[in-house]
């Protein structure tokens, strides 16, 4: 434990404490303004896009008169009207904006129309006349296989031995799984507004997680300088991912829009344009082939993944590699070959979704396991812990990484007692063998997920910190506010920088001219990263504050103490606003930056090898539901979690990521299907068919804590662990709980494909039928 | 008094608007109108809560407050009525509702974005039960969606917002931050009532919410190509998603006859424009076995809106009433003019999106016969989503035993052909025979002579068939007492 917690400093301090969201009174008052809710200029005009209706084709012309004649209609823009680059891909430049002799996907934007309102802009979309030749389109990641169809080459990451482990294993298990994407689903839809600003600069309100893309993007769209342009976003409503690189598109639109009518922009989506037009979790096909001994030890596996990236890269190979690394998830794979395809498909672009690839290799392991637990006729808890990575040997991961701070095995213990899953499942057994329709099940799957980004350049941040004379705070960072309590916690690491409430500080929206060159808020690094730049601006300033406390007193600096809103010396105290004004009368700075960049990390993206985390995050689920197996339809019963968040800033936030994500997984896994039908048209596009989690979707037996005592070993802001993303991967035990439901004597491992939707449990229940 | 303006109360005032697209969806209104952007978009089509209001209308002595999913509400049918946005709810971030304060302290909120439809959700819940169970927390909340936060932290909200109340400020709080007697506000109310219809124009848009039926009917007859609008919860989406225009609109929800729910000796009638929220606790007494079906029916605002007449004409394959409505037996009084007839449910429908209107014609009433206390009535619903999906399969069986023999059986289907019908070669496999597994499986295996269903987005066309033949056979089970729950039913705590 770290020192100030010993010295129980933090009994009175912010950090630690469950304070609610910043905004909380705004969200419930409808006072919390998003970019829609922002004061809108008075010669604003509103886009809306023309969409392909086609797979794949050659445009071979667009017609807009009609478009033009439209009530309303200012003007349209084609990619020949893009001055600039005519991309927003982040990494590789393969993302029209608005396509350009190609179309790629159904829904793909290939013009903008610019109106008066909103509603002129969306019916005059509707009136352009797209013509193309259609070209043979690749719907599915096997098809791109089987063509070479990839946006990224392949990659293959190989430990040890595993041709030979898997021939000369006792126990060898072949299958091949379906795991379907999903929808970000966040409640506010994508949205950007441009502002023609002076001498050809331009402010961009953006719901976006990453400020800077949009900046960098934008210039390059409109052929201007970074320096011409600010991003601001305060909070947006929701993002999962979804507003990482995706956001680009909206504000380079908007930006074009606005450069070519002079006016100012506003490019908010429809829902179903924005389920449509932008990417989602990567759907996989994943195959195995698992060799084992008589106890369950994998001794050799051979992975392949095809994903589903859609027409272009985006953040597909990120994403891929983050499954390459988390298909061990908690297990030590000592002879391992994992190759992994970047299919290239007639879809839509997919990006970064919670997790970002993670999930699928974590789902591939944990099937894995439950098959091999399955074969062997024993409990998977067994087989779980059988793999677990050991504490001083079988702990090294097959990118060459130490797991050195694993606490699975407590998590375990704590946790199968807990949720007296041994008697329950004794339960659930007898159950079942009275009722043959209602069936049970009970699963639990651990979580370790790596933390940082696998980019090790993107692990930096900064923060600007100003003290005003009266003693109150501005704080700002690079960070963005998504819902996930960013502002507060990082707010309460200041608070306790200076030793003041949390209500003396300001906390102001993401801004690219405040601070420069953030990285996305994405990778769960949030408050790591943000957290410990801000206090480090903070840092900066209090030491200035003390220079001047300790001259001023005549007292030597470590005799300084800021608390409780005030500034100890010894026996003489003073507000700290007093000591503020002293500092300004005394013409020091108040204003300070902090940097951070997360320390020892390494990686060799070639090899796969290094150190790509600076440490794991981990975690525990027990869920029990119930299956009809008549009519194929579950529910939740009981979720019984122990989370990982190192000291947390603030539980109530981290409780709230951690059931918000185990909830969201459980969507992806059960009832969230995206479904495209055989002309390349996503069906589900809309909350009208594509589900997530509803109220009553939640188990009625909820049991969520939080590891205590649980100080990160790292030295990360106080000691505490990423939350974002590690939560939603508990889901697992969901989709486990269910396959423990369905299996019985006739079908011992059923081929339960994700989501686990009513009609993939009843095509389960066929097949075994059949046999 | 004009009759060519809307009015409608606003935090205590009235508001007056003469020109104005009779399509203008509330949210619209709200939001690009006055400028009041508490309440958000999320949808656009009344799935997701995001939008959602209250609307209050005297009863009485009392109000009925009721949410309402503003963002495929048009305008003028709030005429009337109070309208009630989560910046009604407090006079400024610092002084919070009780239903506010509880989801501030239960960490209700955390993106905020749904936030304000949750606040509007469970204010309606508030003022009408003292103490919900999870399950009608959960009913009350089926129409809100929140991606963040799992939805526990606002079930407990719900749970304790009643120990946040003060008797004094437990009421609407206006923007001058006073209390406010219900009374004061039903007198208000009764200030707007009108004599005469309304009748809106408006870049040649027309709405006509005639008071009477007579009126109703004539207006009808003179614009036979009017749309008829009862709740708009699917007319909403025409034109937020299709951008459809829709010259003329005639609105049934101020038709008073319309609007009658009357239970006589032998029936329920039910008035075409009564709304689902009305008629749906009426039947479900009649017919229990009703009651998982309409729980998932929708959700609460959009039956506050929707009607079953609405539901019965706009005749939608996968409507969910028409399968229950069939088996009992109800038929349709459809009117032009002043010329009236009845006419079999399920005999409406003709195809898909066809059914037995003659131009100028319209729906006017649903008689629902009284149960036969020795019939068995139930109906199921298959979807991915227990709350607020569409059926990919509905069901509905009347059964009717004599001693082990079946003396009638009626069974009807929706999401399996292009209209809701009945099955009639399963029907005739069971008519006369025992009631037991063989005849069941017979009857299973001719609902394939049935029905040839589709394969879309919410099930494939062998996997429908397949999940209507267990539907059956649960069915069975059910009758046999081998079966009492459902997973929806199982593990609830009620």
């Amino acid at each position: 434990m770290d020192a100030s917690v010993k010295s129980g400093k933090r009994q009175k301090s912010a950090v630690g404490q469950p304070l609610p969201h910043d905004s909380a009174h705004l969200h419930v008052t409808g006072m919390a303004a998003y970019t829609d809710d922002l004061p809108e200029p008075r010669d604003l005009l509103h886009v809306a896009v023309g969409k392909s209706p086609v797979p794949h084709g050659k445009l071979t012309g667009v017609e807009l008169d009609t478009v033009l004649a439209s009530p309303g209609v200012v003007d349209v823009c084609v990619a020949a009207d893009i001055v600039g680059e005519n991309n927003f891909g982040p990494m590789m430049h393969d993302d029209p904006i608005l396509a350009d002799g190609l179309v790629q996907f159904v829904g793909q934007p290939v013009f903008a129309v610019v109106a008066e309102t909103v509603e002129q802009a969306r019916k005059a979309a509707c009136n352009g006349r797209i013509h193309y030749e259609e070209l043979e389109a690749i719907l599915d990641p096997l098809a791109a296989v089987g063509k070479q169809s990839f946006v990224l080459p392949s990659e293959t990451l190989t430990r040890g031995d595993p041709d030979t482990a898997l021939d000369t294993a006792p126990h060898r298990l072949q299958r091949r799984v379906w795991l379907g994407g999903q929808d970000q689903f966040y409640l506010e839809g994508q949205i950007a507004m441009a502002i023609p600003e002076e001498d050809g600069r331009l402010v961009v309100y953006s719901s976006t997680q990453h400020p800077d893309e949009v900046q960098t993007l934008v210039a390059k769209t409109t052929q201007r300088d970074d320096k011409d342009i600010v991003v601001i976003c305060r909070r947006m409503g929701g993002a999962f991912g979804g507003k990482e690189s995706q956001a680009a598109l909206i504000a380079c639109i908007a930006a074009i829009a606005s450069d070519k009518t002079g006016r100012p922009c506003k490019f908010r989506l429809d829902r179903d344009d924005d389920m449509i037009m932008t990417g989602k979790r990567h759907d996989f096909v994943i195959d195995y082939d698992v060799g084992f001994n008589e106890s369950g030890r994998i001794l050799g596996i051979d992975f392949e993944f095809a994903a589903r990236c859609g027409m272009s890269a985006d953040l597909s190979g990120p994403v891929n590699d983050r499954a390459m690394f988390h298909c061990d998830n908690a297990y030590f794979l000592e002879n391992v070959r994992i190759v992994s395809h970047r299919c290239k498909t007639n879809t839509v672009s997919n990006t970064a979704f919670r997790g970002f690839g993670g999930p699928q290799g974590m789902f591939a392991i944990e099937y894995v396991i439950d098959d091999i637990a399955r074969e062997l006729g024993k409990d998977p808890l067994e087989i779980r812990r059988r793999n677990f990575y050991g504490s001083n040997e079988r702990n090294v991961t097959h990118y060459e990484q130490t797991v050195d701070d694993n606490i699975l095995d407590d998590i375990f213990d704590k946790l199968v007692a807990s949720s007296e899953y041994e008697n329950r499942r004794a339960e659930i057994r007898s159950f079942n063998k009275a009722n043959p329709v209602l069936r049970r099940g009970i699963a639990i799957t651990p979580v370790k997920f790596g933390i940082s980004f696998t980019s090790t350049l993107l692990n930096q941040a900064g923060a600007l910190v100003h003290v005003y004379k009266d003693g109150t705070v501005h704080l700002n960072h690079g960070g963005t506010e998504m819902g996930q309590g960013l502002y507060i916690k990082v707010a309460q690491v200041v608070a306790d920088e200076f030793g003041i409430g949390v209500d003396r500080i300001a906390i102001t929206a993401a801004d690219t001219s405040k601070v420069p060159n953030a990285s996305a808020t994405a990778a769960s690094s949030g408050s790591d990263m943000n957290g410990k730049a801000a206090q480090k601006a903070a840092a900066r300033i209090k030491g200035r504050l003390i220079e001047v406390a300790a001259r001023h007193y005549s007292v030597t600096e470590a005799d300084i103490e800021f608390r409780d809103n005030r500034v100890y010396a010894r026996d003489r105290e003073m507000e700290f606003a007093e000591l503020v004004q002293l500092a300004w009368a005394s013409r020091v700075s108040l204003s300070a930056t902090g940097y951070y960049r997360t320390p020892k990390i390494n990686y060799d993206r070639d090899s796969f090898s290094g150190r790509p985390f600076f440490y794991y995050a981990y975690g525990a689920a027990v869920t029990e539901v119930v299956v009809d197996t008549l009519t194929g339809e579950t529910r939740v019963l009981r979720t019984d979690i122990l989370h990982d968040c190192g000291d947390s800033l603030n539980p109530a936030i981290d409780l709230g990521q951690v059931e918000g994500g185990y909830v969201q997984g459980v969507g992806w896994l059960t009832t969230e299907e995206l479904w495209w039908n055989q002309a390349g048209e996503l069906g589900t596009h809309a909350p009208s068919t594509y589900k997530i989690p509803t109220c009553s979707d939640l188990a009625p037996d909820f049991r969520v804590a939080l590891m205590q005592s649980s100080a990160n070993r790292e030295d990360t802001i106080y000691r505490s662990k990423a939350v974002g993303e590690p939560p939603f991967m508990l889901a697992l035990s969901a989709f486990h709980a269910i396959r423990d439901a369905l299996a019985d004597d006739a079908c011992a491992a059923p081929a339960l494909n994700s989501p686990a939707t009513p009609e993939t449990i009843l095509r389960v229940l066929e097949d075994s039928s059949d046999e | 008094m004009s009759d060519s303006s809307i009015r409608f109360v606003l935090d205590g005032e009235v508001i007056e608007i003469d020109d104005i697209d009779p399509t203008r969806t509330v949210l619209q209104f709200l939001r690009e109108d006055l400028g009041r952007k508490g309440t958000k978009e999320g949808c656009a089509e009344g799935d997701c809560g995001a939008c959602t209001v209250v609307v209050a209308e005297a009863n009485g002595d009392d109000l009925s407050l009721r949410a309402i999913n503003s963002c495929i509400q048009f305008l003028p049918t709030i005429d009337g009525k109070e309208l009630i946005t989560v910046e009604s709810l407090a006079p400024d971030a610092n002084d919070l509702h009780p239903v506010q304060r509880a989801l501030v302290e239960h960490h209700g909120s955390q993106c905020g974005f749904c936030t304000p439809g949750f606040v509007m959700s469970l204010f309606a819940l508030y003022k009408s039960n003292a103490n919900p169970s999870r399950q009608e927390i959960d009913d009350a909340l089926a129409g809100n969606l929140c991606r963040c936060t799992g939805y526990r932290p606002i079930i407990a909200a719900a749970q304790s917002m009643y120990e946040e109340a003060d008797p004094q400020s437990d009421w609407l709080r206006q923007a001058f931050g006073t209390a406010q007697d219900p009374k004061e506000r039903v007198e208000r109310l009764d200030r707007l009532v009108r004599k005469d219809g309304l009748a809106l124009e408006h870049d040649g848009h027309h709405f006509f919410a005639p008071l009477d039926i007579a009126a109703f009917a004539e207006l009808y007859k003179q614009h036979p190509d009017a749309t008829i609008l009862a709740g708009g919860t699917d007319i909403g989406l025409w034109v937020t998603k299709q951008h459809r225009e829709l010259e003329t609109l005639i609105y049934t929800g101020r038709v008073s006859e319309l609007k009658a729910l009357e239970l006589t000796s032998s029936h329920i009638e039910v008035g075409s424009a009564v709304t689902l929220t009305d008629v749906v606790p009426v039947l479900v007494k009649q017919y229990p076995g009703l009651d998982e079906l309409f729980r998932r029916f929708a959700s609460p605002p959009i039956r506050n809106a929707g009607t079953l007449g609405g539901n019965i004409a706009n005749g939608s394959p996968i409507g969910d009433s028409m399968a229950a409505l069939m088996v009992v037996g109800a038929s349709l009084v459809l009117r032009r003019g002043g010329k009236q007839r009845e006419l079999p449910l399920d005999a409406f429908y003709h195809d898909y999106q066809v059914n037995d209107m003659a131009p100028g014609e319209f729906l006017e009433r649903i008689r629902i016969p009284m149960p036969d206390p020795g019939a068995i009535v139930r109906s199921q619903k298959w979807s991915k989503r227990f709350d607020q999906d569409i059926s990919a399969v509905c069901t509905a069986y009347r059964l009717q035993l004599d001693g082990d023999k079946v003396a009638d059986f009626q069974m009807a289907c929706g999401g399996l052909a292009p209209v809701v019908k009945r099955a009639t070669n399963c029907e005739q496999a069971i008519n006369g025979q025992a009631w037991s597994r063989e005849t069941v499986e017979r009857a299973a295996a001719a609902l394939a002579q049935d029905f040839i269903p589709i394969s879309d987005m919410r099930a494939s066309a062998d996997i429908r068939m397949r999940a209507t033949q267990n539907l059956l056979r649960r069915f069975f089970h059910e009758t046999q007492g081998s079966l009492d729950e459902t997973v929806y039913t199982y593990g609830r705590q009620r």
